[in-house]
């Protein structure tokens, strides 16, 4: 006996004690699908028998089968299920995740079931209870329709137990292996002529009948038409349209999912009393001088309707008004309902039209979703989702959708065929504009394609509070600076730091070109500037404003200025830069004082105090004289360090005296710069310092062969005589651009600084170049910081992927607020 | 790291036998922190000096870093006087801090002619002044120059001088308290057993100084519960005061604090709402006095920092409140420039003096997630009336430092009047605290009330056209 199953289902197995449930289970389930109410009665009593504890068994078993179910998981309930009580809590937790709920009956004699229940030790229970189960089967057999199970199967005795076999079968809304191409077609509305023009305009022939009248079509690319239901109503010629309709469906050239105007055209056919408005009174005039045959067969036509479509993979989803994540490729009768009607919030508006709440606004799924419903002036992406109904019958378009292309083909109505009840526009303004807070906090797992993080709590609200209190708008924040690791420690005799261990890591990541550029010691500066000026903001490396409006926007002002030709010859309506703002002094200047400047004040003034006092005490003939080298050494040790943040200092007022030196081009309308090599990005630089010197300052660089030692070697002169001078030091950077990935198509840390020896004195203290303290710190554990790089370096990269291709504001800011949350990270400050 | 005590009390070698140190040898001792010294570098029958010298070893300060969060940066810990430099005198000098001297006990009873030089000790000259002064000692305090390359200007520290005829055990008492009071850092986590330390080494001068309050909050690494008991078991029958009242010189903040929550609170019960969120509640000054009223069912206080959450869950005791009074409170993290469905469906929302620490552009933001998608049927708005600020003697700038904005009355009222037009609200204005004729009220307050009978929805839904 074959048991048909939909794939997705909640199985209920209904059978007194002894029946062989759980036997039965075994034989055709996974041991995961099943949930045992005997199992559950031992995890929360101890005690598989104590049915004192069945309470609290089904309560936990109905929590862990919602979650199956949520995850589209099939999931067979083992437990009695003989009172109607017990199966109301199962067909309850399958509509709460619309799913359909089957019941599988496994009636065997009593007499068998109470030979085995007394073969069994843990059951105690007396015949007569046996009995008693005996009677609620009976009783339960006719109810189990009534009770809401979709599918019943009843096996009657131990043969057709034995040959019984589970057959899966498909919801009708599954239609994943269908790949299409599809064009997907708005809300016709009876608008035939203005169909069979938008047919023409995609590439379709149609196939006429002896009366010229179009009933099918067919795409010589073999594409696949998909209709968003609302064929009818308020046009010309309903009947026209669905004939073409009905026939190319019929032919298995299109597929149509029913709106809400097919839904009460049938209900009406179908003898229903309706209220004839909103156009049915118009298609059923236009019905009326058709045959019998005709309407039959629109009634039949419009019966067999599924609610939504599940295409392409998953990838797409088409239904009449859309449709949220959780109800795609379920059914329900609400799932129907939100097909149809979308989700009405209960209110009327003052046209005593039904208030819709916006779905689409909080939609996240990955599946984009095509549907109709809602007339809008221009069809949108928001958030995955796009409305194709461009109100043709109110004078307006038909609009497809070519899938997976996403181009849009519109035709304009030939007229206005009906007046719309309330004014057609008012799409409120941008549905996915504002950000969600659910989109960020909490723990979250973060899949950017170039890799996986998962961001914990704490640090996302440590984020939150920055991104709340402190950062530009997040809509503006489209990238943020990744954090950069330095390069493996040198065991080159007095210093921390080398170049060569700088090429060794570019080396061993499989690279043979690489760029060294100076690396600049200011604040790290994001700067977006546009032709209009709209939207423009310089940012710091934790998202902040800059200076503050008085200072940043005549700071973007110039920026504009000089970025304006390189805009033009780029295509691109902006250009985010990646930049250092110099000198350090000009963002930094109080923790300078208060913090750099101070340790230098205290100990300047300390040693030689100490000195003295010594000098006093040897007079006196005391032996101090391991003493005084020691706090001689530190004398010389706080200049060292002093001269060190001095070279960092230059006076700055307002904005004379500051200077931007950028180094990367990261985006542009539309695009992603991350490709581009870094000659290019260098020559953009070039072109700023040109446009405006005194704004801008060059970042110095020189090109290394890996294979090479003499450019090696040419390389670590040029950083000697860079620090050796006060510079801070230079950055590696993969030669082809930002985005470089390894031979097993991994991304490599997009650079490595090598920074001065002199230099290293404000981050390690004073003394760190003492012999002891070099040879400690050469063991720093580097780990942490470059799997942090690279994570924030991936993220970074992916956002600038997801705004290049037009993604929702949400998409783009998740990872920009992953990237910050990544900074609350405990990894050792210095490196 | 140094600090030099002087003597010209005859024969001034004695102080040898004070210190319990040889004029004639170098000591030098382990300390958790480096190497401590004590050496003289003069010794004479005229004028004697003794140096204690800390020698702090930066990888013994890092081995703390538990403790000392700073050890990870770069710091003065090895240049200026510090809770470091007192440990090591506590333990150098143990015997002569508790006046007691085998070989001269009168002289350790007697107040002799000292003179301390610390070259290096945070603190302005004026701080240094008002610690040290009153305990009988004469203070010469010289700012130490930060950098001429920098432009001039002074550092935190100074170079100081003290002079005065005291017992060395109480000038060595004055430095074991204020040299880490001046510091203002603890290199150790503080333990209440640091109270009993403080009133040890406070006996006999503590109780009477004028800064007292500021000596015990700052030894006590400013926390609060620790040092109240401290000032208490220095002077039982006075309450401890307040922080504003021993750091802020001014006293306008507390009434019109009190004022402001009252003008809130009624405006909330006129409104009869039952559900009330508190958006930016930060420490629960307004959550405590909403928990008092009774027609409050649902209280739903909101920030955007956790921490100062934790400081109000602390507050409200939120651990040890009965079920049912649990029951009528919650505290969310969130950030009003976001959407946030968790604040949809109250009755009222209170942004008491919130939005003045909102950035203008940012705004925008905040009306959209809470008058357009949080949507409660009252908002009441308290903003501070910049106007009223020319009454603040002294105030330049803001009232506070994170204030991105401070509005006259006539910028609030046009706020106020276009987000309550977009938004589908009507608003009415009322002023808060002692008005003044011609510049208002300290405080503004908006009350904004939703035009539509039923308060939940619209802006922020989209109407169908077909049906």
């Amino acid at each position: 006996m074959i048991l048909d199953v939909p794939e997705l289902s909640l199985v209920a197995l209904v059978g007194i004690s002894g029946s062989g449930k759980s036997t039965f289970a075994r034989a055709h389930f996974k041991p995961t699908q099943v949930l045992s109410s005997d199992y559950f009665r031992g995890l929360v009593a101890d005690d598989e028998n104590d049915q004192s504890a069945s309470g609290d068994a089904f309560e936990v078993l109905h929590y862990v089968a919602g979650k199956r179910l949520a995850a589209g998981r099939l999931t067979v309930v083992d437990a009695t299920n003989l009172q109607a009580h017990a199966r109301a809590g199962l067909v309850k937790v399958a509509r709460e995740h619309d799913v359909l709920p089957v019941a599988i009956v496994l009636d065997v004699p009593e007499a068998v079931a109470w030979e085995r229940t007394q073969s069994r030790p843990d059951r105690t229970f007396g015949r007569q209870v046996l009995g008693r189960m005996s009677r609620d089967l009976r009783r339960s057999l006719n109810q189990l329709a009534r009770e809401g199970f979709r599918k019943i199967h009843v096996l009657r005795g131990l043969d057709e137990i034995a040959a019984a076999e589970i057959r899966y079968e498909k919801l009708f809304n599954d239609r994943r292996s269908e790949h299409g191409p599809f064009d997907i077609v708005g809300d016709v509305h009876g608008c035939r002529a203005e169909l069979e023009t938008l047919l023409g305009d995609l590439g379709w022939e149609l196939a006429r009948d002896d009366r010229g009248r179009p009933v099918d079509a067919t795409h010589p690319d073999g594409r696949t038409a998909v209709f968003v239901g609302d064929l009818v109503d308020r046009g010309p010629d309903s009947p026209g349209v669905l004939r073409l309709v009905m026939g190319m469906v019929a032919a298995g050239h299109a597929i149509c999912v029913p709106g809400n105007h097919e839904q009460k055209l049938a209900r009406k056919l179908n003898g229903r009393k309706v209220q004839l408005t909103h156009g049915l009174p118009e298609t059923l005039e236009q019905l009326a001088a058709e045959p019998d045959e005709f309407v039959t067969e629109v009634r039949s036509f419009i019966d067999g309707l599924v609610s939504h479509y599940v295409l392409d993979d998953g990838k797409l989803v088409v239904a009449h008004a859309g449709l949220k994540e959780a109800y795609q490729g379920r059914a329900s009768g609400r799932v129907r309902s939100f097909a149809l009607y979308g989700e009405t919030t209960g209110e009327t508006d003052e046209y005593g039209l039904p208030v819709r709440y916006p779905w689409a606004r909080d939609y996240r799924g990955s599946a984009a979703v095509v549907y109709g419903h809602v007339p809008t002036p221009t069809p949108e992406w928001i958030n995955n989702t796009i409305c194709l109904d461009t109100g043709c019958v109110f004078g307006g378009r038909l609009t497809a959708l070519r899938w997976p292309e996403r181009e849009l083909v519109a035709t304009p109505a030939a007229k206005e065929y009906y007046a719309p009840v309330r004014p057609l526009v008012t799409v409120p303004d941008r549905l996915d504009q504002g950000l969600d807070i659910a989109d960020v906090t909490g723990r979250r797992h973060i899949d950017f394609g170039y890799g996986r993080t998962t961001v914990p709590a704490e640090n996302a609200a440590a984020a939150l509070e920055v991104m709340g209190r402190f950062a530009v708008d997040p809509e503006t924040l489209v990238w943020l600076p990744p954090t950069m690791a330095p390069c493996s420690s040198s065991t080159v005799d007095g210093y921390l730091e080398y170049p060569s261990s700088a090429f060794a890591d570019l080396r061993a990541a499989g690279l043979d070109r690489v760029v060294c550029e100076e690396k600049h010691m200011g604040s790290r500066a994001v700067v977006r500037v546009s032709v209009t000026g709209e939207g423009d903001a310089i940012w710091t490396r934790t998202g902040r404003p800059f200076f503050g409006p008085e200072l940043d926007e005549p700071l973007l002002a110039r920026v504009r200025a000089a970025a304006t030709e390189i805009m033009a010859e780029l295509e691109t309506g902006w250009l985010l830069i990646d930049a250092e703002l110099l000198p350090w002094s000009a963002k930094a200047g109080g923790l300078i004082r208060d913090h750099y400047a101070a340790v230098g004040a205290a100990g300047r003034t300390a040693l030689p105090a100490a000195l003295d006092v010594l000098r006093d005490a040897a007079e006196r003939g005391l032996d101090v004289g391991t003493l005084r080298d020691r706090l001689e050494l530190r004398s010389a040790e706080i200049d060292g360090y002093s001269a060190a943040y001095r070279s960092y200092i230059r006076p700055t007022d307002g904005l004379t005296g500051v200077t931007l030196a950028p180094f990367a081009v990261l985006a542009g309308a539309g695009v992603s710069y991350a490709k581009k090599d870094h000659d290019w990005h260098l020559a953009i630089a070039d072109r700023l310092v040109a446009a405006d010197p005194e704004l801008f300052t060059a970042t110095r660089r020189m090109i290394v062969d890996l294979a090479d030692p003499a450019s090696e070697e040419a390389a670590t002169d040029w950083w000697l005589s860079l620090t050796g001078a006060g510079g801070e030091g230079m950055v590696v950077k993969p030669w082809a651009g930002l985005g470089v990935t390894d031979g097993k198509g991994r991304l490599v840390q997009p650079g490595v600084k090598c920074r001065g020896r002199e230099y290293l004195r404000i981050i390690y203290g004073p003394e760190y170049t003492r012999p002891e303290q070099l040879e400690r710190l050469r063991g720093r554990n580097l780990g942490r910081k470059r799997s942090l790089a690279l994570r924030e370096h991936g993220l970074g990269l992916a956002a600038l992927d997801r705004l290049a291709e037009g993604a929702p504001a949400w998409r783009v800011h998740e990872l920009v607020f992953a990237i910050l949350a990544a900074e609350s990270e405990p990894v050792d400050p210095r490196l | 790291m140094l600090l030099t005590l002087t003597t010209t009390h005859r024969p001034a070698t004695d102080l040898g036998y004070l210190l319990v140190k040889h004029p004639e040898k170098v000591h030098s001792f382990d300390v958790p922190t480096g190497t401590a010294y004590v050496l003289y570098p003069e010794a004479t029958e005229e004028k004697c000096t003794a140096a204690l010298m800390l020698d702090v070893d930066p990888q013994l300060l890092r081995a703390q870093k538990d403790a000392f969060e700073l050890s990870q940066y770069v710091n003065d810990r090895p240049y200026a006087a510090s809770s470091l430099l007192a440990s090591a005198l506590s333990k150098v000098f143990r015997s002569a801090l508790r006046g007691n001297s085998k070989d001269r006990p009168e002289l350790a009873a007697t107040p002799i002619p000292l003179e301390i030089r610390v070259p290096v000790l945070r603190g302005t000259p004026d701080l240094i002044t008002r610690l040290f002064a009153p305990l009988g000692w004469t203070v010469e305090a010289t700012p130490i120059p930060l950098d001429a390359e920098l432009g001039g200007g002074d550092s935190r520290y100074s170079d100081v001088r003290l002079t005065g005829v005291l017992r060395v055990a109480d000038a060595l008492n004055h430095l074991y308290v204020l040299l880490p009071v001046l510091d203002d850092g603890k290199h150790y986590w503080v333990a209440p057993d640091e109270i009993e330390k403080l009133l040890r080494s406070g006996e006999g001068w503590l109780a009477g100084h004028p800064e007292k309050v500021l000596i015990a909050r700052r030894y006590l690494a400013h926390r609060k519960s620790l040092a109240a008991t401290a000032l208490q078991l220095l002077e039982p029958e006075v309450a401890a005061p307040t922080e504003e009242e021993a750091e802020l010189p001014v006293q306008r903040r507390a009434p019109l604090a009190g004022q402001r929550r009252d003008a809130v609170l009624a405006a909330l019960v006129e409104s009869g709402a039952a559900r009330v969120l508190d958006l930016g509640c930060g420490g629960g000054a307004l959550l405590t006095a909403l928990m008092k009223e009774r027609s409050f069912t649902e209280i739903v206080g909101a920030d955007v920092s956790s921490r100062v959450l934790e400081q109000a869950s602390r507050r409200l005791r939120l651990d040890r409140l009965p079920d049912r009074q649990r029951g009528r409170i919650r505290l969310i993290q969130t950030a009003l420039t976001y959407r946030d469905d968790r604040l949809r469906g109250f009755d009222a929302a209170v942004l008491m003096e919130v939005i003045e620490h909102v950035d203008l552009s940012r705004l925008p933001a905040l009306e959209r997630a809470v008058f357009g998608h949080a949507r409660p049927r009252v908002v009441v708005v308290t903003t501070p009336n910049v106007e009223y600020n020319v009454h603040y003697e002294g105030l330049t700038g803001m009232r506070h430092s994170d204030h991105r904005f401070e509005w006259t009355r006539a910028e609030f009222a046009a706020w106020a009047d276009r987000v309550a037009a977009e938004h589908g609200y009507t608003v009415t204005f009322r002023g808060v605290g002692d008005p003044d004729e011609t510049t208002g009220a300290p405080t503004q307050l908006a009350l904004f009330t939703t035009t539509e009978a039923t308060g939940e929805a619209s802006t922020d839904t989209v109407t169908e056209v077909t049906a």
